[in-house]
């Protein structure tokens, strides 16, 4: 009988655990989702060139190069001023979809962000 | 105009002579120009062209990309070196009658970077200059602040001609509405402009382009091109002489082709490296002592009955 009990508490125990872990990787998970995703600008280029994020993410373009650049949305969904070395500029993506943007100074500095 | 040297013959019967060019090329550090007469080149000494000084000649200077605003380590002074710049500019043989200045003025189209060139030209003897802008002047406001100060008569972006001693001078735009991945743009507005602007001038007007990015392909993968300038020169294809006077590339290049001499200026800020030497068109360091070597100044002189503009590159060293 008290055998019998100890197994009962260890699972309920062990299913605790578990719980707590899954909800510690939902919560994490919906923390990634919501956290700055960075994207480095040097060299005339963007990095990554290609960003996937979940829909909500906020994404930091920061000019590490030592010219200036803008980050500009080819469909006019957002637009950063000109960002001197070390500036930032961030946007959040609240909708689906697939985001073009550019240089507008260089536009031949093309990225795109890819929204989940 | 005396003729020290004349260098004849075409010996690939396509109307360059090579050989001719390099020689006279060799001989651009020492106060000689070359002139192109026909697609053969002639040399001739600037002391005597200084000398005779004849009535409907016309002297000009270029600068270029000036980057007013600009303190990383490819140049921390680059007030120091704009007026270097003046400086060589007041030394020319022939004082210019006025100065191009083929734009990036500034480094962040900020007010006081434009107040600052402003300050400094006040002490070149040419006063008048006239300016074109480049992308660095047109941010965040797409170019209000730059209009507002240098383009009273112009149109649209910033667009303009105007006439000098016989010779009409075209100030273009090409650094606006930039696609992405796409080279400098000239747009429809501003090329039927163009297009009404020349029409009704005789084929022998001698016509001066000046515009920022390189209005002939010098290298796409950096945008180092315009991608409807072969619209705009086909408007000019009727004329003797055109000069086509760029800047944007930091460094000085020239192309003939025809009618047509293509030149790109330096900068008074800093150089950038050749086309794909190295990863990216950016600001290139040198050491020090070598910095006012790479950065110069044009001198453009036209002579009343040449066929072309004596187009003569120094640096600041």
């Amino acid at each position: 009988m008290r055998a019998r009990v100890f197994v009962v508490i260890l699972a309920l125990f062990a299913l605790a655990f578990a719980a707590f872990g899954l909800a510690s990787t939902a919560s994490a998970a919906a923390t990634a989702q919501k956290a700055d995703s960075e994207v480095k600008i040097d060299n005339f280029t963007f990095g990554p060139g290609t960003m996937t994020v979940q829909t909500g993410a906020t994404i930091t373009w920061t000019n590490h190069d030592d010219i200036p650049h803008t980050v500009m949305s080819t469909d006019g969904v957002f637009r950063s001023r000109a960002l001197d070395t070390d500036e930032k500029f961030s946007y959040t993506f609240s909708k689906a979809g697939v985001y073009q943007y550019y240089c507008s100074i260089h536009p031949k500095m093309t990225g795109q962000v890819v929204v989940k | 105009m005396k003729n020290t040297d004349l260098i004849l013959h075409s010996h690939d019967h396509d109307g360059v002579d090579r050989r001719g060019f390099l020689k006279c090329m060799a001989w651009a550090g020492t106060g000689l120009f070359c002139v192109v007469k026909g697609g053969v080149l002639q040399s001739f000494s600037l002391g005597h062209h200084s000398d005779h000084g004849m009535s409907g000649d016309l002297s000009f200077a270029q600068i270029s990309d000036s980057h007013m605003g600009f303190n990383k380590p490819a140049n921390t002074d680059v007030v120091g070196t704009l007026k270097t710049a003046v400086d060589r500019i007041n030394q020319f043989p022939t004082e210019p009658e006025f100065i191009l200045h083929t734009g990036d003025i500034t480094h962040l189209s900020r007010p006081e970077e434009f107040d600052t060139v402003d300050q400094i030209l006040k002490s070149a003897k040419p006063k008048d200059v006239f300016y074109v802008p480049g992308e660095h002047d047109m941010l965040n406001d797409d170019g209000k602040e730059f209009r507002e100060r240098y383009g009273k008569n112009s149109q649209g972006a910033g667009w303009y001609s105007f006439d000098k001693k016989g010779v009409h001078f075209v100030g273009l735009v090409n650094v606006v509405n930039l696609k992405a991945g796409g080279l400098g743009t000239l747009g429809p507005e501003q090329l039927d402009w163009l297009q009404r602007d020349v029409h009704h001038l005789k084929h022998s007007t001698p016509i001066v382009v000046f515009a920022h990015i390189p209005l002939w392909s010098i290298y796409p993968e950096w945008g180092w091109g315009t991608e409807d300038s072969a619209q705009a020169l086909g408007y000019l294809k009727k004329f003797g002489s055109v000069t086509v006077l760029n800047g944007h590339i930091h460094q000085t290049m020239q192309k003939v082709e025809g009618n047509v001499t293509f030149h790109t200026a330096s900068s008074t800020a800093f150089p950038q490296p050749q086309p794909g030497k190295a990863e990216s068109p950016g600001p290139m360091k040198v050491p020090a002592e070598q910095l006012r070597s790479v950065l110069g100044i044009t001198d453009v002189n036209y002579v009343q009955g040449q066929h072309s503009l004596a187009v003569v590159d120094s640096t600041l060293a």
